[in-house]
């Protein structure tokens, strides 16, 4: 490629050792996305934008925060009061957690209205999915590290779900806290996975995500292949180059976005305690059980899930169920049709009974369990999977409407 | 789309109420904090210093971020807020945190439990509570202290402002709980060895002295809304400028 090189200069010195112009023309200037995106398709710029904001604020923080049961609460105090901005590094983090689950949720529920996860798209949404897990973990072990009383209760909870696993359990969660209880020891490896290990693992998997995905191509709100109908040039006829025409429409959708976080992280950071819950403002402490225990919100769908069934064991392997139905999706619908807007009627129902199912149990999961909430726990439990054999039911023979063959 | 969303409302609606509900609790007041009532907060954190520090502690905090915020110069805070001294037997400095000298085994021996830390106690129990349990003490003879709470029952604390606010009993009633079952609550309370203070000059003391501890839980709030009203008006100037960006460069697209 060298020969051929039309950059002169630094550029050009540069783009015979590395391929910088390359790597521009092919994943930004002469990507060609299709020309229809609407609003759902801001949230993957968003989510490249909430990821560099937690690791730059990460990092900061973790430039003042003790990884040590005696200290973190404290250290992470001295942060909010004797640290200059150290409140603003602080609370652009902890609302970032939220947004990032806010922007994922709402990114994943674009793949399901157009059938971003059907084929060939099935690697995209599987490292997708990925990022999610990974995500979760992420956001679990950070969870802990502030060190307040739903931090370790929190964390007691959920690593103890372990121990309902036959035969290793009680082994596999002595493992996991590296203690008979949650300990120094268990926040000394969060921080360290927190920090480092599962950071690591999220970035690799974005890259993956995006090459796949500038592969394949990106989808579209119509459901249609824009690479079916290219000029003499091999251009996609429907598609325009990614910069500079989306870059100036994800400044957009980043404002809007900005505006929307900033008035949290300014004027509400614990969110009526949604974010910032009020227990974790008292330091952990062993020996006194908060009165109700409940996970932060972006957990509480699963954790309705698991309290709704009545067997410990059957419990966890729902709500694990829950997270990994979702990687075989592509392949539990055999739909061809991908938007839908071309989908049967049938369709549109099953997913807005997912939405709702999954809304209700966000909420459910929230709150202390009475005997009607976990009434209501169990139908939006069935609604959640009933979504999936529903899809895999009507996808054989659905009706579809006719899809256009271009992009008007 | 739109109907998706008013579905999704409609359903989740009756599900709000069954957020409703609550125990039975006296008194049962709301507060509003007035951040920039200085002189408020300054006479709170003089009835926090004198009434509430010798057990307790505001141990994130220090005098002279107090000081600066709350309008108290330096010399004033020596003089009117700090009554500790430090491990050489010297006044404590004014940069220092607002420690006490009580041991937590000590505290824990003499009270059941040790005394939290108040730097943030009103984020994690909320102003409302901190005003109706500092006002809700009442006389009960089965308690070691002789005391209890109408907010807090069986609370190890003795009421550390008794003096203020005299000795009260509490008058009960019959009445319907959230579930609908009668339950014999507290319904108001009869002083019976008036303090120093009236009820309303005593309102007044704990109303100062929780928009100190509501102060004191997060310092920098009022900076936080002053940025956070110039960053606003950025963005949305930004907003602007991005949108007609945008529209200039697709006005090609069709």
């Amino acid at each position: 490629m060298s020969n051929d090189n039309p950059n002169k200069g630094l550029l050009g010195w540069v783009d015979e050792r590395f391929p910088l112009t390359k790597l521009w023309e092919e994943h930004i200037s002469k990507y060609y996305a299709p020309k229809n995106f609407n609003f759902w398709y801001f949230f993957g710029s968003l989510n490249l934008l909430v990821l560099i904001l937690q690791i730059v604020t990460g990092i900061f923080l973790t430039m003042h925060y003790k990884p040590d049961g005696a200290q973190a609460f404290i250290s992470v105090e001295h942060i909010m009061r004797d640290v200059d901005w150290g409140w603003l590094i602080r609370y652009l983090h902890s609302t970032g957690a939220s947004a990032f689950f806010i922007v994922v949720y709402l990114h994943m529920f674009r793949g399901l209205m157009y059938g971003s996860y059907q084929k060939p798209r099935e690697l995209i949404w599987v490292f997708g999915m990925f990022i999610f897990l990974a995500l979760m973990a992420e956001a679990f072990m950070g969870y802990l590290l502030p060190w307040g009383q739903m931090s370790f209760w929190g964390a007691q909870v959920i690593i103890s779900l372990f121990s309902a696993i036959p035969i290793v359990g009680d082994d596999l969660t002595l493992w996991i806290r590296g203690d008979f209880v949650i300990s120094d020891a268990t926040l000394n490896r969060f921080f360290a996975l927190h920090v480092i290990a599962v950071p690591l693992v999220l970035i690799m998997l974005v890259v993956m995500h995006i090459i796949a995905l500038h592969e394949v191509g990106s989808n579209n709100p119509e459901g249609i292949e824009i690479k079916k109908h290219k000029d003499v040039n091999g251009v996609p006829l429907d598609g325009i180059p990614f910069h500079p025409y989306y870059t100036v429409k994800d400044i957009v959708g980043v404002v809007c976005f900005l505006i929307l976080f900033c008035a949290v992280v300014f004027f509400m950071p614990e969110m009526g305690g949604y974010f910032l819950e009020h227990a974790n403002f008292i330091p952990a402490n062993p020996f006194k059980t908060p009165e109700h225990i409940a996970p932060v919100w972006y957990f509480t769908p699963f954790y309705a899930i698991l309290r709704a069934v009545p067997h410990k064991l059957s419990g966890v392997l729902a709500m694990f169920g829950a997270i990994a139905v979702l990687f075989v999706l592509p392949w539990i619908d055999r739909g061809k049709v991908h938007s839908i807007r071309y989908r049967a009627n049938s369709f549109k129902w099953l997913l807005a009974m997912l939405v709702i199912s999954f809304i209700g149990l966000g909420y459910l999961g929230a709150l202390p369990p009475t005997e009607v909430r976990t009434f209501f726990a169990r139908v939006f439990s069935l609604g959640y999977f009933a979504f999936f054999l529903g899809i895999w039911w009507i996808s054989k023979n659905e009706k579809t409407k006719p899809v256009p063959e271009r992009i008007l | 789309m739109n109907k998706l969303i008013i579905i999704i409302v409609g359903f989740l609606l009756p599900a709000l109420g069954f957020a409703a509900g609550g125990g039975a609790s006296f008194p049962n007041d709301d507060i509003t904090i007035d951040w920039d009532d200085k002189v408020s907060m300054q006479r709170g954190a003089r009835t926090f210093v004198n009434y509430c520090m010798g057990c307790h502690e505001a141990s994130y905090s220090r005098y002279n971020r107090v000081g600066a915020d709350l309008e108290i110069d330096d010399v004033q805070v020596i003089e009117n807020l700090i009554f500790t001294t430090d491990k050489y037997g010297s006044k404590t400095k004014v940069g220092a945190l607002m420690t006490n000298t009580m041991s937590l085994d000590y505290a824990a021996e003499a009270f059941g439990v040790s005394p939290p830390d108040l730097s943030l106690i009103a984020r994690s129990r909320g102003v409302d509570w901190l005003y109706n349990y500092l006002r809700g003490f009442y006389v009960d003879e089965s308690r070691p202290f002789g005391m209890n709470n109408g907010v807090f029952d069986k609370v190890g604390m003795p009421h550390a402002l008794a003096d203020l606010q005299g000795y009260q009993v509490p008058k009960m009633a019959m009445r319907a709980d959230s579930n609908g079952e009668m339950q014999n609550i507290i319904v108001g309370f009869d002083i019976v060895k008036p303090g120093t203070l009236s009820k309303t000059e005593y309102d007044q003391t704990i109303h100062d002295l929780v928009g100190f501890l509501d102060y004191v839980s997060e310092p920098y709030r009022q900076t936080r809304h002053n940025v956070g009203t110039g960053v606003l008006i950025f963005l949305f100037l930004f907003l602007i400028l991005a949108y007609f960006l945008k529209k200039e460069f697709w006005k090609d697209i069709h």
